[in-house]
């Protein structure tokens, strides 16, 4: 679904991602570990090419979407439709519950009203926010707890029916009991899109993802099956050594 | 020893805390005396000619008597003017700068140039205005070159005060706009204006009032000492009239006219600070309002 082959980054001279080539399964789950720095969040941002927006930034390699050049593509903005991406914090809009989600499909061209309204009820149930805002969807999506916040983003990622959704440590600013509510949530999208999740968190990669990528200092430093990655034995001392929190 | 006994450093904490309380407060008070000092001075020394009549009445016996009409329209058509000019240039280039333009060294050049044209004093502007607009574009001295000149000059200031004002909303609003695949204008169009729209009318309102004050780029360009115009009347001036204004009149009555009447120059000065404290505070105004519209 997706191939990333030699794809190096560097802001201002500093190279962040070495030359990595790895490739993303339709309908799995890759879970991305790694220490801080170690750029994950940098390859998600080559991927939907918003790292166009940070100065100084230069990528080289290709990464391919269903074989087609993303780095390539003439418009952008039909690209970023097809990954959802959830950031860090969450990111409510200031703008309506309703809006938030209505958002994109708004900005590609949707306005009948019918079709935005049952777009943004599917949306909001699968990111499992529906039963706790159906009776206040004009109200500010600024408004809601960090936790509702952080799934009406995975709402919004999901309304312009992307293929891959990308999240990036998307559990740091809320509570156990709304991750692992959310954590429900990817186990039910898996059935329809690919997911990258890019976690600090190796417990969280080995409860959900069916393959994981160590990267470390901008290196792959190994990619395989989940059960391989935190078994006794993976094939790299580092693999081994990270996941039980030996170093890192 | 008492276990919660304040021991001599905390003692010595809440001493200095207190002082540095203290003089802040002093502070604060001590800059807003002298502004009562002004405005009450200057009440009391207009009293006698404050009257609808003054404002509405024309000047007669040499500016010896009666009103102050045709400076007062004559303001409004300058800055009226001069805003209507400088604010769609000034906040659509302070969208671009801002919100398209990459950090490269020529917007690095635009963004020094803008910096030092707010800081070019307003005598400067006065002699670019008359060398380009009266001259070189041959308006005249008009209400058009003068407004024109004005505009330049707040121009600058325009677009920085913009500038912050986009500045001040977060940039992950963005950065979530453009992981849906919006577009920047749709970014800024739903998202962007809207929270910053208060920030940006501050900023283009409170150049109202450095426009009506500043007497040099007028005096140089189109206003004149005196201009008979009817009395009340709304529309006295074209585009390439001269005209009066506020500013401009008040160094007249004060320093020109022999024998004025001594509460005439006091009151011209009432209705400057009064036109203009009533804009700034129609900017308070609207800023609350569209505060609480803010959504974050």
């Amino acid at each position: 679904m997706i191939e990333v082959e030699g794809l190096r980054l560097s802001y201002g001279g500093r190279e962040v991602l070495h030359g990595i080539s790895f490739d993303v399964r339709r309908h799995e789950i890759l879970g991305i570990i790694g220490p801080a720095q170690s750029g994950k969040s940098s390859l998600l941002g080559c991927l939907n090419r918003t790292i166009d927006f940070v100065p100084g930034a230069r990528v080289s390699g290709a990464i391919r979407l269903d074989g087609e050049d993303v780095r390539r593509m003439r418009d952008v903005h039909s690209l970023r439709r097809r990954i959802g991406m959830v950031a860090p914090l969450p990111v409510g809009l200031p703008l309506s519950i309703y809006d938030n989600v209505a958002f994109a499909p708004r900005a590609s061209g949707l306005r009948n009203r019918a079709a935005l309204d049952e777009l943004v009820e599917r949306c909001l149930r699968q990111a499992a926010l529906w039963d706790e805002v159906k009776d206040r969807l004009g109200s500010l999506g600024t408004a809601l707890s960090g936790g509702q916040q952080q799934r009406l983003t995975i709402a919004r990622a999901l309304s312009h029916q992307p293929e891959v959704l990308c999240l990036d440590e998307f559990s740091i600013a809320i509570d156990p009991v709304t991750t692992m509510r959310i954590e429900d949530v990817l186990r039910e999208l898996r059935r329809e899109v690919t997911i990258v999740l890019v976690t600090n968190l190796v417990q969280q990669a080995r409860r959900l993802t069916d393959r994981t990528l160590f990267l470390w200092n901008g290196e792959i430093v190994e990619l395989d099956t989940t059960d391989a990655i935190f078994s006794e034995s993976p094939r790299e001392r580092r693999t081994f050594e990270y996941v039980r929190g030996i170093f890192g | 020893m008492a276990r919660f006994a304040r021991s001599a450093h905390v003692a010595r904490k809440e001493r200095s805390e207190a002082l540095a309380r203290g003089l802040f407060f002093v502070m604060s008070i001590t800059m807003i005396v002298p502004l009562v000092a002004i405005v009450g001075y200057l009440i009391f020394k207009a009293a006698p000619s404050l009257s609808w009549e003054f404002l509405v009445d024309i000047p007669r016996r040499g500016m010896r008597e009666g009103g102050i009409w045709p400076a007062f329209v004559g303001t409004l058509y300058l800055v009226g003017l001069s805003l209507a000019v400088a604010t769609p240039i000034g906040v659509l280039a302070a969208i671009y700068l801002h919100e398209y333009a990459k950090d490269n060294w020529f917007n690095r050049v635009i963004n020094l140039a803008v910096i030092n044209l707010a800081g070019v004093p307003s005598i400067v502007h006065a002699l670019f205005g008359l060398g380009a607009f009266v001259y070189a574009a041959r308006f005249g001295y008009s209400v058009l070159a003068a407004a024109l000149t004005l505009a330049i000059m707040t121009l600058p200031v325009i677009i920085a005060s913009t500038r912050e004002a986009l500045a001040s909303v977060p940039m992950a609003f963005r950065v979530a706009c453009w992981n849906v695949g919006a577009s920047r204008w749709q970014t800024i169009r739903s998202v962007v204006l809207p929270n910053s729209i208060s920030g940006i009318l501050t900023g283009v309102i409170l150049q109202v009032s450095r426009a009506a004050g500043e007497t040099a780029p007028i005096m140089f360009t189109g206003a004149v000492f005196f201009k008979a115009v009817r009395r009340g009347d709304l529309f006295p001036y074209g585009l390439d009239d001269q005209c009066m204004a506020l500013s401009m009149h008040l160094y007249t009555v004060s320093t020109q006219v022999p024998n004025v009447q001594e509460s005439i120059p006091y009151a011209t000065a009432v209705v400057l600070l009064g036109s203009v404290l009533a804009v700034n505070a129609t900017a308070i105004a609207l800023r609350v309002w569209l505060r609480n519209r803010k959504r974050w």
